[in-house]
């Protein structure tokens, strides 16, 4: 990993309103993105990742603070971040009634460049949908879209890479494949900036900013954040999870508990409870409690919480 | 440059992809030149006319023998006084009178020169036109006829008279008509939805994120339907000279120049409105609306300009069209040059540098 | 009878591409069936026959009592369904969406007016009822159109990824809905890409290229695929299919 202190991105008290202060998008929001670092948005629908992504990509002005992208400012030198940048905005965008060759080599000449020039860098995601290269990119499925999509980002070898929500509503198979891919051109010098409501992905990235209403919760590395959780946390099974979780959200004693697959995860408000308390008072003979060490999806629930 | 011709081949691509779009593009001028060119002249077949002959000789005989021996006139009846002729129009059953001077044969044999008058019922101009010229036709034909031998020194002399409509429109007046609608659709609605469509599809997004420079951008989107324009337009002129028979009277050369302002006049027009729209639908609405409507009503191609009340005379000016078809009139029917139309082409020019550069202005660098 | 679905050899074709390959399967009344697969598995065209709005190639079901070939304007009247991407006028009010599709389904002014009250006061909507649909957060907007897809009281609800992007407490706070409607009943069709949501369900199945490669509890499906979790699982599965995504 070629990851040093000279900053890729910076934001400084960005923030931006839609209809006229109606909705707010962004509320001054700053972080920095070093370079060569895989750097995450992870928040839901709705939060502000686009808008902020667009911001740093050039294609949208913030109403204040300011952005810069390898040193050069997000509004007054855009032509020269627009140089720089590969973008993948959040939709397809790609042309569907051209073939795959088509949009790659439209996207090469409009970057100035040629698919055998930096050949090198797409080789490893280009050798998957080539067989299909004569094929219209309508008609191809998610999974082979995103990597065309990804293709046409890097052809031009930028030097920031800015993904909007690149794994949305595909699926998990594709969506492993798809990060493996990212860490493999981190390895290659690109400076990544991607968004994501899964939170799942957090763990992937070297730093990643939580963000919810416009507002950043925090910025860290994932395994800080986990570190920085502050409670104790307990995973609960049983016969009857909906029930178990009816009964424990009505006991004095818990501060948060909330479905996690096949197990409810639970937050006191008293640290010094101990299992038997738990099962104590939930009178299940299938119930079983332990101490887990809490997800990226705990924390970012105890951040909204708070 | 290179990024200019991959721009170029990349909007035929989905120009040649779209099989309805195409058909539609290319067959719109077809059907619409055959349409009004047949209606047109199936409305003139079988049309009643009057005659007024103060005294019938051989010739004057003769050339009725002819006009009823034809398919696109019946005698309906004769009249014996001019004071009748108010009358038989008021009817309603004819549509021209034929009117010989007195002693028409003997003025022809005398003077060399003997007069006839077609007096039309204008109320539908085109048609009046129409009946009018089959009317000379025929009589010229008759003419050859009765002096093959002695050609120029006698001469009947034909005067029209529009009745109801005297400033009455020039002939085939459908066929610069059509021109105008047809041009103005395809460039300006096609370039409009071509743009509007990346903004919709998202790869707007893309190409702003790009080095890709705004004029680039524009005259990329303009060059394919520039040159789809201008085949429509060659067919279009094909079709009314060879199927329609409309004559080009004037200069082909000037002809096809002041088309071809038209044409960038109309794609700047289709840049404007790109530039102020966000989705297909509007763009589409804007065009047909904007566009189609004041093409159809205020160009002076089915109404009389001159008839209309003064506030719509004036707004007929910021029509496009109506200069186009203007132009159009005067070189294929009227055979004029430069010198007749040189003004509504400055007009012409003058709004073309006006879209464009609006649209220049309006053209956003960022996602709204 | 205890079946909510019955799945009998349904296959739809499009042209040579064999969308749907004869699936066989059945869902309890009152159950959480998770339908996950791939994209491009065919999950999507399947729950299109089932709701009636796509006409299968050959084979037959049973939904809500009635046979999908012969009634399935009799189906439609007794579903409910939610599609990720579109449930809700955005350009109406809260209130003049339920009386909408109240309206559609056919209940009384009285009906509508009882049950949209219940409904606004279940979601603590009250305060914000005359406020256009678009101006809501996702999360309260997929909320919300699900109670409306439940407004006529059917005895299925076939749900199309409703929590897509959906912040992390509201998606739970939409799992607490579909477990209320279960218990009071309902028979809920789910789909989704979470796979922590495939573990809240209580009998899940996989297609893979067209077929249901596996259906079983989330614990017994673990078990047999000696995976620590449904998103091995699927992994596992999905890795293998020949016409995917990737």
């Amino acid at each position: 990993m070629v990851m040093s202190d000279f900053k890729a991105i910076e934001v400084k008290n960005i923030s931006k309103n839609y209809d006229k202060g109606k909705i707010v998008a962004l509320d001054n929001i700053s972080f920095d993105v070093k370079k060569g670092e895989l750097f995450g948005l992870v928040g839901p629908d709705g939060a502000g990742k686009t808008t902020l992504l667009r911001i740093i990509a050039t294609l949208l002005l913030q109403d204040s603070g300011e952005a810069k992208l390898d040193n050069f400012d997000c509004v007054a030198d855009f032509k020269a971040i627009r140089q720089r940048i590969g973008y993948m905005p959040g939709r397809f965008s790609l042309y569907q009634d051209l073939t795959i060759e088509e949009n790659l080599n439209f996207f090469a000449t409009i970057f100035n460049t040629t698919i055998e020039e930096n050949y090198h860098l797409i080789k490893d995601i280009y050798v998957q949908i080539e067989p299909f290269k004569h094929r219209r990119a309508g008609k191809l499925s998610g999974g082979m879209k995103q990597k065309l999509a990804l293709c046409c980002a890097l052809i031009h070898k930028p030097s920031v890479l800015i993904l909007d929500e690149p794994t949305t509503g595909v699926d998990p198979v594709s969506r492993k494949e798809f990060w493996d891919m990212l860490g493999r051109l981190q390895h290659d010098g690109i400076t990544i900036i991607v968004s994501t409501p899964y939170m799942d992905e957090a763990n992937l990235c070297d730093r990643i900013a939580f963000i919810h209403h416009g507002k950043l919760l925090t910025i860290n590395t994932p395994q800080n954040i986990i570190d920085s959780f502050g409670n104790v946390l307990w995973s609960i099974s049983g016969d009857n999870l909906f029930s178990l979780m009816t009964k424990l959200r009505a006991w004095q004693n818990t501060k948060s508990c909330f479905s996690f697959g096949e197990n409810l995860h639970f937050v006191s408000i008293n640290a010094q409870i101990t299992p038997q308390d738990i099962m104590h008072y939930l009178k299940d003979d299938s119930v079983q409690v332990s101490k887990i060490v809490p997800s990226i999806e705990d924390c970012f629930m105890s951040f909204m919480q708070n | 440059m290179k990024q200019f011709i991959i721009f170029v081949k990349k909007e035929f691509y989905h120009i040649l992809r779209d099989p309805k779009t195409l058909i539609i593009i290319i067959g719109l001028p077809i059907i619409q030149i055959l349409t009004f060119g047949f209606a047109l002249t199936n409305e003139v077949k079988n049309s009643k006319i009057a005659i007024l002959n103060p005294t019938i000789d051989e010739t004057t005989t003769k050339i009725v023998d002819r006009l009823e021996a034809s398919r696109f006139f019946e005698i309906e009846k004769s009249i014996n006084s001019p004071n009748d002729l108010d009358a038989a129009f008021k009817s309603g059953k004819i549509r021209m009178a034929v009117v010989f001077q007195n002693n028409f044969q003997s003025n022809l044999l005398h003077n060399k020169k003997a007069d006839i008058q077609l007096i039309t019922d204008a109320s539908d101009p085109n048609i009046a036109t129409m009946v009018s010229n089959y009317a000379t036709a025929i009589i010229n034909d008759a003419q050859t006829e009765l002096n093959p031998n002695y050609q120029m020194p006698y001469q009947i002399n034909i005067a029209t008279r529009l009745f109801y409509n005297p400033q009455q429109i020039g002939a085939y007046s459908f066929v610069p008509g059509i021109m105008a609608m047809v041009l103005l659709l395809i460039s300006t609605m096609m370039t409009s939805l071509a743009i509007v469509r990346e903004k919709e599809l998202g790869s707007m997004e893309l190409l702003l994120a790009s080095p890709m420079k705004p004029l680039v951008l524009i005259l990329s989107k303009v060059v394919p339907y520039l040159i789809i324009s201008l085949f429509n337009w060659l067919m279009i002129v094909i079709l009314s000279v060879w199927l329609m028979e409309v004559p080009i009277n004037g200069s082909f050369l000037l002809l096809f120049l002041v088309s071809l302002v038209f044409i960038v006049a109309s794609l700047a027009l289709g840049l404007f409105i790109s530039s102020i729209t966000d989705s297909q639908q509007v763009a589409m609405m804007i065009s047909l609306m904007g566009m189609l409507l004041p093409t159809l009503i205020l160009s002076g191609f089915m109404f009389p300009i001159e008839n209309m009340p003064l506030p719509l005379q004036v707004v007929s000016n910021i029509v496009p069209s109506k200069w186009y078809y203007s132009i159009v009139k005067d070189i294929m029917i009227k055979g004029l040059g430069i010198n007749a139309i040189w003004k509504e082409t400055l007009v012409l020019v003058g709004m073309t540098l006006f879209f464009i550069a609006v649209s220049l202005k309006k053209f956003k660098i960022r996602i709204s | 009878m205890n079946l909510a679905i019955e799945v009998n050899e349904l296959t739809k074709k499009f042209g040579d591409f064999v969308a749907v390959d004869h699936i066989s399967f059945s869902v309890k009344k009152g159950e959480i069936f998770g339908f996950l697969g791939a994209n491009g598995a065919g999950k999507t065209t399947a729950m299109k026959m089932l709701i009636g709005i796509s006409i299968p190639t050959s084979g037959n079901a049973t939904v809500a009592g009635f046979d999908l070939n012969r009634y399935p304007d009799k189906i439609k009247q007794n579903i409910g369904y939610m599609s990720q991407k579109f449930s809700l006028y955005e350009d109406l009010n809260i209130i003049e969406n339920i009386r909408f599709y109240g309206g559609i389904y056919g209940l009384s002014r009285k009906e509508i007016a009882e049950k949209s009250e219940k409904l606004l006061e279940k979601l603590d909507l009250q305060s914000v009822s005359k406020s256009l649909v678009s101006s809501l957060p996702l999360g309260w907007k997929q909320k919300l159109s699900f109670s409306i897809a439940m407004i006529h009281e059917p005895s299925i609800i076939f749900l199309d990824e409703p929590t897509g992007g959906v912040d992390p407490i509201t998606r739970r706070q939409f799992w607490d809905l579909i477990y209320e409607a279960s218990e009071n009943g309902t028979t809920v069709f789910v789909t989704t890409h979470y796979m922590d949501e495939a573990e809240y369900c209580e009998r899940v199945s996989i297609m893979v290229d067209g077929k249901i490669a596996a259906l079983n509890t989330p614990k017994q499906l673990k078990q047999d695929f000696k995976a620590a979790s449904m998103d091995e699982v699927f992994y596992q599965l999905a890795r293998g299919a020949k016409r995917s995504d990737h």
